[in-house]
This record gives C-alpha cells, sequence and structure tokens, in this order.
C-alpha cells in the first residue's frame, strides 16, 4: 500500500515537474508574441479595458455572452457600421438589447476601430472562422427554401 | 470551539452571507436583462451586473476561505492565534476595498478584465490586506503545538492564490499577453491552488465528522493535491487554444485538462470512502451532508461539464458560449461554494454552542438551494447547446440566435428562485444561530 511519505513525494515531483515544464512552454510562447505594438492599437485596448466592454461582449471568446463576439466584428460588419455604433449618443438597440451609448470622439473612434483590425488578423487557430462557418448540411437546406 | 478566537471566523462568514446575498441579486437583474426586461439598464447595465455577480463571488468565497483558516487553524496548531485584533482589523479593511470596489463599479470605474475588474490602486490594497492574513496565520502557526498536514496544504493553498494574484496585476498593450496572464490567476486558481484550500478544509470536515485516522485522510490528500497540480498546471493550455498563442497548446492543453477531472474523482472517492469507514460519526448530519455535496458536485461541475468542452476539438464550437456559463456555475457551486457552506455548517454549533445538527429548515435549505442549481445548469445547457448549434453549426447572426434562446431564460429564473430560497433559509439558519459565545468553549 502507498505510504504517506510515498505520496508526498508523488506531490512534490508531479508539482514540480509540471511547473519546469509550464514556465519553460510560457518562455518559449511568448518570444513568439508580439510586445510593442503600434500606438491606436495600444489606446484602443485602453478604452476597451476602462469601459469593460468585456462585461457585455467576447473578444477572442472570453467575456460576458450577453452581446455579440467582436472579434471579427470589422470583417463582419464593416468599418462604418462599428463607427456608427460607437459614436451613438443614445442606447444602440439590436434585437431589443441595449448598449450602453459612449457616443465617443473620432479619436477614440479610430483608437477602437484599430485595436478591433489588430485582433482581426492574429492567427486564433481557427476560431475565428468557425463564428461565421455554416455547415454543409446547412447549405443544402438554405437552398431547398430558396427554390 | 477549543480557542477563544477561533470566533474570528464568525465576523467573515457574516461578510460572506452579506456578498452572496448581493451576488444572488445581481444575477437576476442579468436573467431579466435577456428576457428583455432591462429597466434597470440606465444605472445598471449589463456589465455592472456581470462585474458585481463575479466579484461578489469571488469575495464571498475568498472571505469564507479565510474564515475556515482563522476557525481551522487555530484548532490544528492547538494554540489562539496569534494577535486576533490585527484578524478583525484585516476583515474590516478588507470589507471597506470591497465596499469601494462594487461603488465603483457603477460609476464606470473597473479594469474590464474578466474576474479581475479590481482597479490596480485597489489591487494593492488587497495585496496588502492578504500578506497581513498570511502573517497573522504563518505566526499562528509556528507558535502552535502541532504543525499537521492539513494545515500546511491550507495555509499553501492560500499562500499561493495570493502569490498568482500578481502576474493578473501586470499592466499590457497586447490583448494576447492580457489574456495569456489573466488565467494565471484564474485558471491557476480555480483548478490549482483553491483545490489544496478545499483539499485542506476537506480534510479537516473528515477528520471531524468521520472520526478516521488522521494519517490516513492526509496520505490521500496528498494524492488529490498531487493529481490537481499534475494535471492543472499544463491544463492551463485549454485558455490558450484560441488567444493567438503557440500551436503547442492545443496539444498540452488538450491532453493535462482532460486529466484535470481525475483529481475532482478522487477527491469524490476519498470522501465516501472515508464517511463508510468511519465508525465514529459526528452528530452534525448536516455539516456531513453538505461536505459530502461539496465532494461529489463538484466532480460533477469541474470534472464531468469542464471535460464536455475541454478539448480543443470540441472547444472551437463552445469557446465563449453560454455552455461555459453552464460549467461555470455548477463547478463555482459544487467545489468552491459547498465546501465555504460545509465548514460554516460544521462550525456554527460550535461557535455559539446552539447545537442545531439536524433540523428541517437546515435540510430544506441544502435541498432547495442544490436542486435550484441544477435547474439553471439545466437551462444554461440547453440553452448552450442550441446557441452553439444555430450560430456556429448553422452560422445563424447572434441576435437571432439570443431571441430564439430566450425561452431557457424563463427556467433559468425558476431555477434561480428557488436556488435563493434554500440561500435565504440558510441565512435565517446563520442569524438565527446568534452569536459566537466564549461559553461555547470546550474544555
Ligand atoms: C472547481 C473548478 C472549476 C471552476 C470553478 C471552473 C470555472 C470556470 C469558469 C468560471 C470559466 C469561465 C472563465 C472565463 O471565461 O473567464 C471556465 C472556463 C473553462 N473551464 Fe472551468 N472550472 C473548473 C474546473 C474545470 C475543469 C476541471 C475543466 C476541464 C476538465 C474545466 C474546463 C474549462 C474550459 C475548457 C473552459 C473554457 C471555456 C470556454 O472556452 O469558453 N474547468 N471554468
Ligand atoms: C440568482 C441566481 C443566479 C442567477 C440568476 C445567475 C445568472 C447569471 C447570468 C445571467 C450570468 C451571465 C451569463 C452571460 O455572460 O450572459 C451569470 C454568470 C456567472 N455566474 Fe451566475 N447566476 C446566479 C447564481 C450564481 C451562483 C450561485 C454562482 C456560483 C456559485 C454563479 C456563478 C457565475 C459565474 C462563475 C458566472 C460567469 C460564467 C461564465 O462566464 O462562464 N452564479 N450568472
Ligand atoms: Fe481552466
Amino acid at each position: 500500500m502507498l505510504t504517506k511519505q510515498q505520496a508526498k513525494i508523488f506531490f512534490l515531483v508531479g508539482t514540480f515537474v509540471t511547473f519546469a515544464i509550464f514556465i519553460g512552454l510560457t518562455i518559449y510562447s511568448l518570444q513568439q508574441v508580439q510586445t510593442r505594438l503600434p500606438e491606436d492599437v495600444a489606446r484602443g485596448k485602453h478604452i476597451w479595458e476602462k469601459n469593460n466592454c468585456m462585461g457585455c461582449h467576447t473578444i477572442m471568446g472570453e467575456g460576458a455572452y450577453y452581446a455579440p463576439e467582436l472579434t471579427n466584428v470589422i470583417e463582419r460588419r464593416g468599418e462604418p457600421f462599428v463607427r456608427g455604433v460607437l459614436q451613438a449618443k443614445k442606447p444602440w438597440q439590436p434585437n431589443g438589447r441595449k448598449m450602453v451609448a459612449y457616443g465617443m470622439n473620432e479619436q477614440d473612434t479610430n483608437d477602437m476601430i484599430a485595436f478591433f483590425k489588430w485582433i482581426g488578423n492574429l492567427d486564433l487557430n481557427g476560431f475565428e472562422k468557425v463564428d461565421r462557418k455554416v455547415s454543409p448540411l446547412a447549405v443544402d437546406h438554405m437552398k431547398d427554401n430558396v427554390e | 470551539m477549543k480557542y477563544k478566537t477561533q470566533k474570528v471566523a464568525y465576523w467573515f462568514w457574516a461578510l460572506s452571507m452579506l456578498l452572496l446575498t448581493i451576488q444572488l441579486t445581481y444575477g437576476f437583474i442579468m436573467g431579466f436583462a435577456r428576457l428583455g426586461y432591462d429597466g434597470l439598464h440606465q444605472w445598471i447595465p449589463f456589465n455592472t451586473a456581470h462585474t458585481v455577480h463575479l466579484n461578489t463571488l469571488v469575495v464571498w468565497l475568498l472571505a469564507g476561505f479565510m474564515g475556515a483558516a482563522y476557525y481551522i487553524i487555530p484548532e490544528e496548531a492547538e494554540t489562539e492565534l496569534w494577535k486576533p485584533k490585527l484578524a478583525y482589523l484585516q476583515l474590516i479593511a478588507l470589507t471597506l476595498v470591497g465596499v469601494a470596489a462594487l461603488a465603483g463599479y457603477h460609476f464606470n470605474i473597473w479594469e474590464g478584465r474578466k474576474f479581475l475588474e479590481i482597479p490596480r490602486e485597489l489591487d494593492w490594497l488587497v495585496a496588502i490586506d492578504v500578506i497581513l492574513f498570511l502573517v497573522i496565520l504563518l505566526m499562528t502557526i509556528l507558535k502552535g503545538k502541532k504543525k499537521s498536514t492539513t494545515v500546511w496544504v491550507l495555509y499553501g493553498g492560500l499562500a499561493g492564490a495570493a502569490v498568482l494574484y500578481l502576474p493578473g496585476m501586470i499592466s499590457f498593450d497586447s490583448q494576447v499577453l492580457d489574456s495569456f496572464f489573466r488565467w494565471w490567476v484564474v485558471h491557476l486558481w480555480v483548478e490549482g491552488v483553491w483545490e489544496l484550500i478545499m483539499g485542506g478544509i476537506l480534510a479537516f470536515l473528515l477528520i471531524k465528522l468521520t472520526g478516521v485516522d488522521r494519517e490516513v485522510i492526509e496520505k490521500w490528500l496528498y494524492v488529490v493535491i498531487g493529481l490537481t497540480f499534475l494535471s492543472g498546471i499544463l491544463g492551463t493550455g485549454h485558455h490558450y487554444y484560441y488567444i493567438g498563442v503557440n500551436k503547442i497548446w492545443l496539444i498540452v492543453g488538450g491532453i493535462f485538462s482532460s486529466l484535470e477531472p481525475l483529481a475532482f474523482l478522487a477527491m469524490t472517492l476519498w470522501a465516501l470512502s472515508m464517511y463508510r469507514k468511519g465508525e465514529k460519526k459526528h452528530p452534525n448530519k448536516l455539516a456531513i451532508t453538505w461536505t459530502l455535496a461539496a465532494a461529489i458536485i463538484s466532480f460533477l461541475g469541474a470534472g464531468v461539464l469542464g471535460l464536455a468542452h475541454t478539448l480543443p476539438q470540441t472547444n472551437l464550437y463552445t469557446h465563449g458560449t453560454l455552455v461555459t456559463a453552464m460549467h461555470g456555475h455548477l463547478a463555482f457551486w459544487g467545489a468552491y461554494a459547498s465546501i465555504v457552506l460545509a465548514i460554516i455548517t460544521y462550525a456554527m454549533p460550535n461557535l455559539t454552542g446552539r447545537k442545531l445538527y439536524d433540523h428541517p429548515r437546515g435540510r430544506l435549505a441544502f435541498w432547495l438551494s442544490n436542486i435550484g442549481i441544477f435547474i439553471m445548469v439545466s437551462a444554461f445547457a440547453a440553452a448552450g447547446v442550441a446557441q452553439v448549434y444555430l450560430e456556429r453549426i448553422l452560422g445563424y447572426d447572434f441576435g437571432q440566435v439570443q431571441n430564439e434562446i430566450k425561452v431557457h431564460f424563463w427556467v433559468l429564473i425558476i431555477g434561480a428562485t428557488i436556488l435563493s430560497t434554500g440561500i435565504i433559509l440558510y441565512i435565517i439558519d446563520f442569524v438565527k444561530y446568534g452569536l459566537p459565545t466564549d461559553e461555547a468553549l470546550e474544555a
């Protein structure tokens, strides 16, 4: 039977080894991440954070699930649409759900757009694609309905 | 209770009960907003409600853990707490920081990073508060007569949680790095050091409630926390699939996070077998019920429902949908909410001298809250699966899909009402026990 001492060794060794690998992988990954960004993107991120946009939306799949995923919003909706939402003086209200009216100025809007474009260009291992993925089944089904 | 200073625990738990009430209230605000009743939008928009819901959750659990530590450590170390006045000071400081943070959330003062919304200036105060907490307990352990494994594991978990808070305080320009280190806090807390805290509390409860030999219980404690770190540290990779970092995490995260349920399964088996083995069962049946429930439901919520979406192939579809909310609710409830409610249920009769061990209101509180949360989780599951199907497989627009799945939020509200009734009964019990008193000291 396992003794308490053996169990303790299992804990210590397992923790030490996996932690060492974790740190190694972290260093390896971070070398490939862009750390210095264009200023407008960085400012955009700051605005994103200051207003807690993540409290309703997701970005890269993280946040709350009340409002749409924004990783690809520029590609999906186009820039003018997004500008309109950000600059709206009254709560934007698609499908009945209200967004806070930020009434952003020109500069802030530009920064936000830069931030979204930057995120939209990242390689997210296929996540951003799935957002608009249509299964073959559904394509057939939609064709039938049109005819 | 065995030492007078264990009474400090009561006040931390009182804070927990208060914050839990606020958490549930803001949960309802979100639930109703999703049904189209968002009359409070101007004052409490969804992001405020969400942030308050999550922050009160984390702080009531932390206050619960702190109370547990102040209760357990003197008893295990066989000594009075070191400088109990400082412990009260630490509580007051924690409360003030909490109130300031919660108030700020209503005035757009926050840092929009899910779970870590507390502004950085207040982060420093939190850090100081936690250091004070850790010093008080370390001094207590050092001056104590005994140094048990249970105490070291509990203390290690708490100290680890404090250290892991720091990476969350660094600022980055890049959303990728921000997300990367946010998970060092959020993931390495709930799937790492918090499991040590839970394991420590569970070990203490099992020792007290089943009468099984400490050496046996603590041996399995090592196995549980061994499995936790073995899987959980590299399991962090399951949050790195789609945030713009190296592809290696798809493999590492997939494999190791799939092993994480083993730690929770071990916890379940451990608690059940100690319960069966125990020959000197404690008369506090309610505490036994909550303890076993924590050990079992944590496996369902974290282990089973976590496994359901942790492989990269499945997570590609469910990432950032209501499926995550389904898992988040049962995992937090089964593991951390339940273990805090268990230790409170065990300790209250000892602190106050009122031996309410197995009474109808207490049983009703247990059953209603658990039935309620299962209904809520089922509603999130139904909504989440439909969302994934419509939005991610058929490609419908987000808003259209949300209208389609609205109906499930009525079920959520029903579940939430049952849960809240249970919690209200639990709090009524808490109040009816009365204040802790020195007369409850055991010889
Ligand atoms: C008691 C332990 C656990 C708790 C409290 C918990 C809670 C949570 C919460 C709140 C989230 C959402 C986090 C956010 O978006 O910021 C989350 C995400 C996640 N959890 Fe857990 N969890 C636990 C254990 C587990 C385990 C053991 C697994 C795997 C087997 C797991 C798998 C996942 C996955 C894959 C996600 C990401 C979901 C997504 O892509 O949107 N969790 N968890
Ligand atoms: C009155 C009862 C409750 C209601 C109505 C409620 C409702 C909600 C709603 C609507 C969300 C937001 C989902 C979204 O992003 O759109 C949420 C998030 C969350 N709630 Fe609750 N909740 C309740 C109780 C609880 C309890 C008791 C816990 C923990 C023990 C909890 C933990 C969480 C967590 C961890 C999240 C974040 C989930 C995620 O993003 O994956 N809630 N809740
Ligand atoms: Fe995780």
